[in-house]
């Protein structure tokens, strides 16, 4: 069996509740790997702790138990290895696109002539291009996305962790910065960890889907996604992809209902 | 044809050229045939100058009533006086250059007392970052804060006289609360999303601090001037600090000449000092929203809905 490139080894996150004091158990004992140049989306019902896993991924967030390695090494803090894309809006907007392009090189110590030049070419290739010295808020929110996709990719990453990036689109272009996404992965060649809610979303983008259950999160199955690529927005109305789809569903479905009822999803941790 | 996209559309580009493909998704391009139609004609001259003709208005009527209400004699001139006798009064204190003393004392005053008071910037960014030596001095700041800052007069004049160091005293203690104060919030307020961005790739304390939470909070260039409402809060508290003091005990001041002049009855040189007072903080809230503009390039236009 080749070494992967990114792997979960029984990861546990336990949380102090805080008002009651007592102890929640929100991630139980994640298993995960990745191969290199793999596209793997993570999805499970609202409030499993997803993004929690991201975090602990990220470094951003230290589990109770079990290690994450990347290339057999294990992982305590945030790595140039990696780069995280958020949900949430989390550019400086006080800097321009291309200083916000180059904002990771630069807290790495790494902004070299050659590694700004490379920024340049990252511009164009998520389609940026003539938007350099834009301000964010001058900019659409998929256009906003580019840019937070463009930051991890400038400090050339090898695993790129993705939270969500899309969730706060409008659908169409949602669909559109998915497909946008497909070809950036194929023209960059990263391995891809993308944490998703949409099942259709997971579906079109990875080449394997995680499902995890509800509270505690564990990994309830793993479907591999055997799609041809490059992948048509349209293949999302074929009946191949719509019977995975419906399989993933009926995994979460039971959990899923379970969090509507249950309602809160768990607390954000501070990182 | 030509294709027009307006001014203030074309700035949001951004939407525009990502669906370059999807002509039918520009509902905001507009088709204009040249020669046939005219453009639309410019805002007319009352539009572009309602605001400023109508402050006039309401200035000139002000000033209007109460010039007829004291030529009519409705009121006696002792206590209304008049525009025109304020005018009468001030060109003749500025022509025999008595009113320079005073003016020259009490911008030294608030001057050296505002300059010092920007210590709060850097004080304010310290108590920011450092959250146990917040929570050590946060009593006795608010409670400082909380007390009339010219209560205090009859103290520092007893430490520092009736010269101008007492007044440049209140005039220090009035607007260094508020700068710091507010350069505090700036500071607290931070951005946790920034802030956990920049951690995931790694970055240091130091590096967090000069890149986020100096340019958050702090005007410098291409930075976000949140403290300016501290500035401005702080110009405030120092006019009356200048003001009041001077009519406490002073040799010399506008404070002092109003004092005076309202002891003695001469309503008309009472009304020159106010309108002096009143026109150095029209000026001084003007400045800071031009300082401010200046560091807002980056932020969303407010107001008109994004």
């Amino acid at each position: 069996m080749p070494r992967a490139k990114l792997e979960a080894d029984g990861i546990v996150l336990e949380y102090q509740q805080p008002r009651t004091g007592s102890c929640f158990r929100a991630l139980d004992g994640i298993r995960l790997r990745l191969e290199e140049g793999e596209f793997a989306c993570v999805v499970g019902p609202s409030g499993c702790g997803k993004t929690s896993f991201l975090h602990i991924v990220g470094g951003l967030l230290r589990p109770t138990a079990g290690r994450i390695l990347i290339g057999g090494r294990p992982v305590t803090g945030p790595r140039p290895e990696l780069a995280m894309v958020f949900q949430e809006p989390s550019l400086l907007p006080w800097r321009t696109v291309i200083g916000n392009i180059t904002y990771g090189l630069e807290l790495q110590g790494r902004a070299t002539p050659e590694a700004i030049r490379r920024a340049g070419e990252i511009v164009a290739l998520v389609g940026l291009a003539g938007f350099e010295s834009h301000y964010p808020h001058e900019l659409s929110g998929g256009m906003q996305q580019r840019v937070n996709l463009a930051r991890a990719l400038a400090v050339d990453p090898e695993v790129l962790l993705m939270d969500e990036p899309f969730a706060a689109l409008d659908a169409q272009t949602r669909e559109l910065m998915q497909q946008e996404l497909l070809r950036i992965w194929r023209d960059a060649g990263k391995t891809v960890l993308f944490v998703t809610h949409q099942i259709n979303e997971a579906i079109y983008l990875a080449d394997r889907v995680v499902v995890l259950s509800g509270r505690p999160g564990q990994v309830k199955a793993e479907v591999v996604v055997d799609l041809p690529r490059p992948r048509p927005l349209s293949i999302k109305r074929q009946a191949r992809f719509l019977e995975i789809e419906d399989r993933i569903w009926g995994l979460i479905e039971m959990d899923a209902r379970r969090a509507l009822l249950t309602g809160t999803s768990i607390p954000a941790p501070s990182a | 044809m030509t294709l027009r996209i307006p001014r203030r559309l074309s700035g949001e580009g951004g939407i525009a050229r990502v669906n370059r493909d999807k002509d039918a998704v520009l509902p905001y391009v507009e088709v204009a045939t040249e020669g046939e139609k005219t453009p639309a004609p410019p805002p007319g001259f009352w539009t572009r100058r309602e605001r400023a003709i109508l402050g006039c208005l309401g200035v000139a009527v002000t000033l209007g009533l109460w010039e007829g209400i004291a030529a009519l004699r409705l009121v006696d001139p002792l206590f209304l006086s008049a525009p025109s006798r304020i005018v009468r009064a001030g060109a003749s204190m500025f022509a025999s250059g008595e009113i320079w003393t005073d003016l020259r004392v009490s911008g030294l005053e608030f001057a050296a007392g505002y300059g010092m008071a920007l210590v709060g910037i850097p004080l304010g960014i310290l108590l920011g970052w450092y959250r146990r030596l917040y929570y050590l001095v946060d009593p006795i700041l608010s409670a400082l804060y909380a007390t009339p800052r010219v209560a205090l007069l009859p103290l520092l004049i007893i430490w520092l006289g009736i010269g101008i160091w007492s007044k440049i005293a209140v005039v220090f203690l009035g607007a260094v609360f508020p700068i710091l104060l507010s350069t505090v919030a700036a500071v607290r307020t931070t951005d946790p999303r920034l802030l956990r961005a920049a951690h995931s790739f790694g970055a240091s304390d130091l590096q967090i601090f000069r890149t986020i939470v100096l340019p958050g909070s702090v005007p410098l260039p291409g930075s976000v001037p949140f403290i300016i409402t501290g500035l401005r809060r702080g110009g405030g508290r120092a006019l009356v600090g200048v003001v009041v003091g001077e009519m406490v005990a002073a040799t010399a001041g506008i404070g002092l000449m109003i004092s005076i002049a309202g002891n003695t009855f001469q309503t008309d040189r009472v009304f020159v000092g106010i309108f002096l007072i009143a026109a150095a903080g029209v000026a001084m809230v003007e400045a800071l929203t031009r300082l401010e503009r200046r560091f807002e390039k980056w932020r969303p236009p407010v107001g008109t809905g994004v």
